[in-house]
């Protein structure tokens, strides 16, 4: 490896020894294209006519007249398929092609990154497999028939939690046995090395336009920018802008799950050190160092883990992490649905509960706020009936 | 390659205990390789995966290797991944698996390797690991996902407590990766024989011929070959290919598997799959 991978003492490449020289060439390409012209000229093209960017930065008056703060929407939920995953996927997507992989892999929780991959897929013509815990095949039922539509086949993960860790678990097994020809498209800033710094670079565009934006609007700074944390991929590409901005304040919405003491995926909030999926950071897990099940009522922030650049922005204080519980981003849900009608995706929804938080607070009363609305709720509906209590 | 440093405290009992280094020349002086079973620590209870161990030792084992049960073992199939659900069901702990050595070390001084994902270790804190490994009767640790370049502590704490720390060498390892792990690891090199994870195959990998002939000419150390080793023909055939020892996992776990509901049964054919398997490493050339 060039690079060790680490961010403070977090990251590095804790894998079989079986996956390293796939590790070495992957670090390789992604540092040879990251500043390539003609890839990036492609992925640039890709990501406005495929993917629709770039997305607006959105001020939401209404809200911003109740909260007393003034609020802008990063409209992530604009994009294709629903979420800033795409980003991502094109990304790497472009980069297996270049490298001359055959067949793509991935794991997903929700569905949200799946069928981010299986667009990627079809769009440049690979045999796509992706790992789906039987769990959340149950709960997202009309995603596999979207992956299935694009042409991928998505393979039912029955071991430990049947969730995304055992997603992960079982890609990487797949990677393992199939490394010299395929490509392994993680979904978030975790993984071994290049993943965090790799998945973080193609989500950067979100951080890179949001700031032009926000100065083009306000002429400032803004004063905190909020995003909802599962591995922790869209809020890296947003913070990604502002971290040298030492008076911009970053915040990470966890997903609180049932709150203190209860079943939660706030791994930055109540977890501890440790080794999972490749890689030294936070992790929630016993005494022993088993791994423990996350719960949120998202999906897509129901994961024991975190990207280990997001234990460094924790334990450096340059970014601050907050639990949001299930039925404060219900509540935030309802919120910007009624306030602005747009309908946000759950893991959104944890971003927009904290904003509201931070607003209510006296202190921050008039301040400017950046939501980073990673994806659109349209794939929680089921959910959010059955929370509501409604017959959907 | 012998580990002898002075500055630890060894108990007269692991004193005795037979070395990595002792227990490939004995086989080398009657022109044998080693034959390595695996366990899951507490697989399928810790009582019977104990019996286990005995009915392996009686059979021949020259060396054990112990898996402690591990939520999320990405370098394993289905049949470890299921032991260690048994396990972890069953209560295993870290403390119990050492519990569970010192028991080994009542009726047997062979070699111990301890096979971990690198998580359980670095949860209790790698001095405290390796030093409840070093006194529970262990020789070498290996952590299926902690590569050479994230090992420099584990490497020190080895040392310091008198423990090999062993590496993996793959299809995909180089060269000069080999010549580096080499020179970090001890005990013996582990030759990981297929393009995967564990389980049972029918065949061996033609490339695994190459693959050890390739790692010896890299290292002086002696060279075991793991995963997908389940039948005697292939434990002849990597021995006639120069290895030193074969590990064989998968293929003894699927006999607890098959024969939960009948433990004696479990055990007997345990033994003889296990003679049998003993058997094939005679084949040594000199
Ligand atoms: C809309 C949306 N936001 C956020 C996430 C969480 O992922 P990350 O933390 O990598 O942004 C997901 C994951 O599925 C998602 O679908």
């Amino acid at each position: 490896m060039i690079k060790d991978g680490k961010f403070g003492k977090y990251g590095g490449i804790f894998v079989p020894e079986l996956l390293i020289p796939a590790l070495e060439e992957l670090e390789a390409a992604f540092l040879k294209y990251k500043d390539h012209t003609k890839f990036n000229n492609e992925l640039e093209y890709y990501l406005s006519e495929f993917a629709g960017r770039p997305t607006s930065l959105y001020y939401a008056k209404n809200l911003s007249v109740k909260l007393g703060c003034k609020i802008y929407l990063k409209r992530e939920d604009l994009l294709h398929t629903g979420a800033h995953k795409i980003n991502n996927t094109l990304g790497q997507g472009l980069l297996a092609k270049y490298m001359g992989k055959e067949r793509l892999i991935a794991e997903t929780g929700a569905g949200q990154h799946g069928i981010a991959t299986a667009v990627v897929g079809a769009l440049f013509g690979f045999p796509t497999d992706v790992y789906m815990g039987s769990a959340d095949i149950e709960r997202q039922k009309l995603n596999v028939l979207r992956m299935e539509l694009s042409g991928t086949r998505v393979l039912s993960v029955e071991s430990g939690s049947k969730t995304l860790k055992d997603a992960i678990n079982q890609a990487l097994r797949d990677w393992i046995t199939n490394v010299e020809t395929t490509h392994y498209l993680i979904g978030s800033t975790v993984g071994p090395h290049p993943y965090p710094e790799m998945v973080k670079h193609f989500q950067s565009v979100i951080g890179l336009e949001t700031r032009q934006q926000i100065i083009e609007k306000e002429e400032k700074l803004p004063d905190a920018v909020i995003a909802c944390v599962g591995g922790g991929s869209n809020a890296l590409g947003i913070f990604s802008a502002f971290l040298n901005d030492k008076n911009v304040e970053l915040i990470g919405a966890e997903g609180g799950g049932d709150g203190p003491g209860g079943r939660n995926g706030a791994t930055l909030t109540y977890g501890t050190e440790g080794v999972l999926h490749g890689s030294l950071s936070f992790v929630l897990q016993d005494h022993d160092g088993q791994i423990s099940e996350a719960h949120s009522v998202s999906a897509g922030l129901d994961y024991p883990g975190v990207g280990p650049e997001h234990s460094q922005l924790k334990v450096t204080g340059r970014a601050k992490y907050v639990p949001i519980m299930d039925k404060e981003a219900l509540r935030g849900f309802e919120l910007l649905s009624k306030y602005e009608g747009i309908i946000p995706a759950l893991e959104s929804s944890h971003a927009v509960a904290c904003a509201e938080k931070y607003a209510k607070k006296p202190e921050n009363k008039g301040k400017t706020i950046i939501v980073n609305l990673s994806g659109r709720g349209d794939k929680d509906m089921h959910i959010v009936s059955q929370k509501m209590g409604v017959k959907a | 390659m012998k580990t002898r440093p002075d500055d630890i405290q060894t108990s007269n009992k692991s004193q005795s205990l037979e070395t990595y280094d002792e227990m490939f020349k004995r086989l080398d002086e009657k022109g044998e390789s080693a034959f390595i079973p695996f366990v899951v620590a507490g697989d399928p209870d810790f009582e019977t995966s104990l019996q286990i161990v005995q009915e392996m030792v009686r059979a021949g084992a020259d060396a054990l290797e112990i898996g402690f049960p591990f939520s999320d073992p990405i370098a394993d199939g289905p049949t470890i991944q299921a032991a260690d659900v048994r396990a972890l069901e069953a209560g295993m702990t870290v403390q119990k698996g050492f519990e569970f050595i010192r028991k080994i070390r009542e009726f047997s001084d062979i070699p111990i390797g301890l096979l971990v994902y690198y998580n359980l270790v670095y949860k209790m804190g790698l001095d405290q690991f390796y030093r409840e490994a070093k006194n529970s009767g262990v020789n070498g640790i290996l952590a299926a996902d902690l590569p050479p370049e994230e090992a420099a502590d584990a490497i020190k704490s080895a040392k310091k407590h008198g423990i090999n720390q062993i590496f993996m060498a793959a299809h995909t390892t180089s060269n000069q990766r080999l010549k580096n792990i080499s020179k970090l690891a001890g005990g013996f090199v582990y030759v990981v024989a297929v393009m995967g994870v564990t389980g049972v195959r029918s065949q061996l990998d033609d490339r695994t011929v190459d693959l050890i002939q390739r790692v010896r000419k890299h290292t002086p150390l002696p060279i075991c070959v793991g995963f997908g080793i389940s039948q005697p023909e292939h434990v002849e055939k990597v021995t006639k290919a120069g290895s030193d020892g074969a590990i064989v996992a998968s293929a003894l776990i699927n006999l607890v598997d098959e024969h939960l509901e009948d433990r004696n049964l479990m055990l007997k054919q345990m033994g003889s799959h296990c003679l049998a398997l003993k058997k094939a490493t005679k084949e040594k050339l000199p």
